[in-house]
């Protein structure tokens, strides 16, 4: 019988061999995989193993952490001022993940980043507890508040970048909600959970307006308009007659594109056209002396059409590259498909402001390790020239005539010349919604523009002639530069 | 040629491998109670307080069993208590350390030392009493009546998590005949076998190179199979019914010597669990575990079957160390039995996970290094079918834990909470010690012969 018996030995050991293979292939092949899988628990028990390290917004911390028991998290975070910096920091959440800054910057905050490696390795020879790095942001704390509370209980969104370098100073949503308040995984952070859902509070106030949501620009996309009509060669003096007529008819239709009010915008010059903002003249100037060419190329450097990652990521935002040439007049009046985020427009008035050259918008300064050495610094980076200076200049001029003579007279401030541009976007069927105030603008001084400011406020509780960019907006705009300006 | 010169082969001084035994015991005891001492550290920052007591506990245990088995089985196996010992000893620092997470619910680890204890005595009744297992061939009939019995049992009862494998007795709580069974039912394959060995092995044509047995002898195959398909459809076990067909058809292939067995025995179980799996509901809802082990819960919550997967891989190469890791996710109390290989595999890593598999891998070749040394028939089948339906076991436990196959309700030997199984194991580990005592122990010296003249030596067989 033993030639069998050692047959049934070998298969006895094949089966132990199965075995094997299959835990190597488990535990070694799978395991990354498996111990970083969305549903393992493992994944936010780890991040919440010890204090995260903190968002730091001008040398102050505008996050915490406490302790919590009786679950599988050890420590909860905190927030200071958690709706004012909730479109930066976004939310950590024992239950229900992270997201913005806190997502972005998981990694490092955790202590789990590679670039921690060092540190953590140190740590454990000298049995300290492993901790996160911090990420220093490039906020204005006042130019934060200022948006923040210019939009009060208004619907919108604000950002304000720094021309020079593309720092982000402010961005600012509202309504906005306490990332502290769903921080936790009990059933109160649940119930607020629940309640924060765009099912249940329509406002939906845990969405990035300033990033995440696109809006019909209006108006300021005029200014991409006026850029195209520059750089192309379309119009050379700013201050020439165009040969815009009393009545401008959509081209290939019989539809008569129409000005807001009685405005002087028969033949008016560029400049004059913005101050009054007349669409006769951008639709004519886009739609029949740049073309959809001209506006495709000026809207995509100045950032539509792309994705922007700040690290965190902002929504692509919309100019057509297929249209008709009824189309391309609307669309270059800010009308039919074109739809920009507020860091879009807030990004055009940047890369005007600073002699058309568009900095890459950023709002992570540096990273920092627990030990507060910098593991990361971000650098400014150019990120296109959508202007010559000579043409970013008459553009300048062109805005600061708007400000100081035309629809944005709300956003003057004393000694500082101000560009802007006011938006009024048609929203709705019909223009039956209520229409979206726009207000962009940049502050110069002698040392050139520190800030650059987009405003979009979604719904007033006005009627429909009383909202418009310059007078909902355009205050916003101004107490945001003021902040940044310290005046 | 002068008589001084003669050298006589006899017993004297052939070594009986108890100082071995002892030796291996010391580590199989002191493994557990260092890992027992790292729980503590590890979850409480302290030695835990039942240290002392749970090392000189085992340490007894190890120690009566050494000391029997010096006395009554002096030849045994030195391999199998130590190994046996060492796995129970994990099994019960694993429980325990299981029983530190409030979530799992009421603490296990006394009950199951209890049982280790009921265990160990059950081992030593069998090494005293039994004192030889050819005695066992005299209840070839009885057993096969006590196995049917303690198969059927479970259906009578209420079902455990879908597999109806339990027997309920109010005041003393469950137990699970299947694991007696396995014992119990190894006993008549074997002695029924030994006896119709000569008659299975008859062939009747030869095809495609193999020797088909005849077909009036089919029968008791057959009957086997349908008996073990009657286990899956009425107790929803696909474990045990894997367990007693796989085991008939290597006994029956070691008996006749015939691999037209195993291909039929392949054959049918293959045949027989398609068909069972893609009827009975209990069955398929576990082979779609198995294909799709990470798929949500129908209520999008995380599987049982996932959070296994995921306590696998965590724990990676080297693991998060006893008392660091989270398999209490896996929830309820199937991380202390069922599911205790993954605590192994999160917090002593692939590393541990393999240590311990090899553990069983070289107490199942002792078992049939034991089948090979016997030199009876009998002998020979009893302990290749208990090592065979030992080896089946782990491999369809660690295997189903793992995902290599559809999890079954079966439990880790000597590792796993259950006071059956640990009891039934030690019975299994005391039976083969047994036989591979009677294999080993050298012939009675023959009585000196009465010239010095060299003797030929005569191989007969």
């Amino acid at each position: 019988m033993n030639k069998p018996l050692r047959r049934v030995a070998v298969f006895c050991g094949l089966l132990v061999l199965a075995l094997l293979l299959r835990v190597n292939y488990v535990q070694f092949v799978q395991a990354d995989q498996l111990s970083n899988d969305v549903h393992n628990r493992r994944v936010a028990i780890n991040q919440y193993a010890q204090p995260r390290g903190d968002i730091i917004v001008d040398g102050k911390a505008i996050t915490g952490h406490t302790t919590t028991t009786g679950s599988d998290f050890k420590y909860k975070r905190t927030y200071v001022d958690g709706p004012m910096w909730a479109p930066v920091t976004g939310h950590a959440s024992q239950a229900f993940g992270t997201t913005f800054l806190e997502g972005v910057e998981d990694k490092f905050l955790t202590g789990n980043d590679d670039r921690l490696f060092f540190n953590r390795t140190i740590d454990l020879l000298t049995g300290k507890e492993k901790q996160g790095g911090n990420v220093v942001t490039t906020l204005n704390p006042k130019a934060q508040e200022a948006a923040f509370k210019g939009l009060g209980d208004k619907k919108g969104a604000v950002v304000a970048l720094d021309p020079g370098t593309g720092a982000i100073l402010a961005m600012a949503s509202t309504p906005s909600y306490d990332p502290s308040s769903i921080a936790g995984n009990s059933k109160t952070d649940e119930k607020n959970w629940v309640a924060l859902d765009k099912k249940n509070d329509p406002d939906d106030p845990t969405q990035n307006r300033a990033l995440r949501q696109t809006y019909p620009p209006g108006s300021t996309f005029k200014l991409v308009t006026a850029a195209a009509a520059l750089e192309s060669g379309a119009v050379t003096d700013v201050n020439a007659h165009t040969d815009t007529p009393k009545h401008y008819t959509l081209p290939g239709t019989t539809t008569e594109l129409k000005n807001e009010g009685n405005i002087p915008c028969e033949k008016a010059t560029l400049t004059v056209a913005l101050q009054y903002s007349c669409n006769t003249v951008f639709g004519h100037v886009g739609a029949d002396k740049v073309g959809l060419k001209g506006m495709v190329d000026e809207a995509e450097k100045f950032g539509f059409n792309e994705e922007q990652f700040v690290p965190v990521r902002a929504d692509k935002s919309n100019f057509d590259t297929k249209m008709t040439k009824d189309q391309v007049a609307l669309s270059s009046i800010g009308q039919f498909d074109t739809a920009a985020t507020p860091l879009q427009m807030a990004m055009v008035a940047s890369a005007i402001a600073n002699d058309g050259k568009l900095m890459k918008p950023y709002m992570v300064d540096k990273l920092v390790a627990p030990n507060l050495s910098t593991i990361a610094q971000t650098n400014p980076s150019e990120m296109s020239q959508p202007l010559s200076p000579e043409n970013a200049q008459k553009l300048q001029s062109m805005m600061e005539t708007v400000v100081n003579s035309g629809t944005g007279t709300n956003a003057r401030i004393d000694g500082v010349r101000v560009g802007g541009k006011t938006g009024t976007a048609q929203n709705g069927v019909d223009n039956k919604g209520t229409p979206y105030a726009w207000f962009v603008s940049y502050a110069m001084t002698d040392q050139g523009s520190p800030v650059a400011v987009a405003v979009v406020i979604e719904d007033g509780d006005a009627n429909r002639d009383d909202i418009s960019g310059g007078g909902l907006a355009a205050p916003v705009a101004k107490k945001v530069m003021e902040a940044v300006l310290n005046k | 040629m002068s008589a001084s010169n003669t050298t006589t082969i006899t017993s004297i001084g052939a070594p009986n491998r108890r100082n071995t035994e002892l030796a291996l015991l010391v580590f199989a005891v002191l493994i557990p109670v260092f890992a027992y001492a790292n729980v503590g550290l590890a979850k409480n920052d302290s030695v835990p307080a039942g240290l002392l007591g749970y090392g000189v506990g085992l340490g007894l245990l190890a120690g009566i069993a050494h000391l029997l088995v010096r006395k009554f089985a002096p030849y045994a196996d030195p391999l199998m208590l130590p190994i046996a010992t060492l796995l129970n000893g994990l099994g019960l620092v694993l429980i325990w350390r299981l029983d530190q997470e409030p979530s799992l619910g009421k603490a296990m680890a006394p009950n199951q030392l209890m049982w280790s204890t009921l265990g160990v005595a059950l081992f030593v009744g069998v090494l005293v009493f039994l004192k030889d297992h050819r005695i066992l061939q005299r209840y070839t009939y009885i057993s096969m009546m006590l196995a049917l019995a303690l198969l059927i049992a479970p259906i009578f009862f209420p079902g455990v998590n879908g597999a109806k494998i339990w027997v309920t007795l109010p005041g003393i709580g469950s137990l699970q005949p299947g694991e007696f069974a396995k014992i119990v039912i190894t006993v008549f394959f074997a002695g029924y076998l030994m006896v119709k060995r000569d008659a299975l092995a008859l062939a009747s044509r030869r095809f495609m190179g193999l020797y088909l047995p005849r077909g009036r002898d089919l029968g008791p195959i057959l009957v086997i199979w349908v008996f073990s398909l009657l286990i899956l459809v009425f107790e929803t076990d696909l474990g045990t019914s894997l367990l007693f067909f796989g085991l008939f058809v290597i006994m029956l292939y070691v008996a006749t010597e015939r691999t037209s067995w195993i291909v039929f025995g392949l054959l049918l179980s293959a045949g027989g669990a398609v068909v069972v799996s893609s009827i009975e509901p209990h069955v398929k809802e576990r082979v779609q575990n198995w294909l799709h082990p990470l798929r949500l819960a129908p209520n999008g919550g995380v599987t049982e079957t996932a959070q296994t997967m995921y306590a696998f891989g965590s724990g990676g190469i080297f693991g998060s160390g006893l008392g660091q890791g989270y398999s209490r996710l896996i929830g309820g109390i199937a991380p202390k039995s069922d599911y205790i290989l993954a605590t192994v595999g999160e917090e002593l890593g692939l590393a541990g996970l393999m240590a311990v598999l090899l553990l069983y891998a070289l107490l199942i070749e002792r078992g049939v290094r034991t089948a090979l040394a016997a030199r009876d028939p009998f002998g020979k089948l009893l302990a290749i079918g208990l090592s065979g339906a030992f080896a089946l076991q782990v491999f369809v436990v660690a295997g189903g834990v793992t995902g290599l196959i559809p999890l079954t309700g079966m439990t880790m030997p000597f590792l796993a909470q259950g006071g059956s199984s640990v009891i039934a194991n030690w019975a299994l580990v005391a039976i083969l010690l047994r036989i591979s005592d009677t294999a080993r122990r050298p012939a009675p010296s023959p009585a000196p012969s009465p010239d010095a003249e060299p003797t030929q030596v005569v191989r007969t067989q």
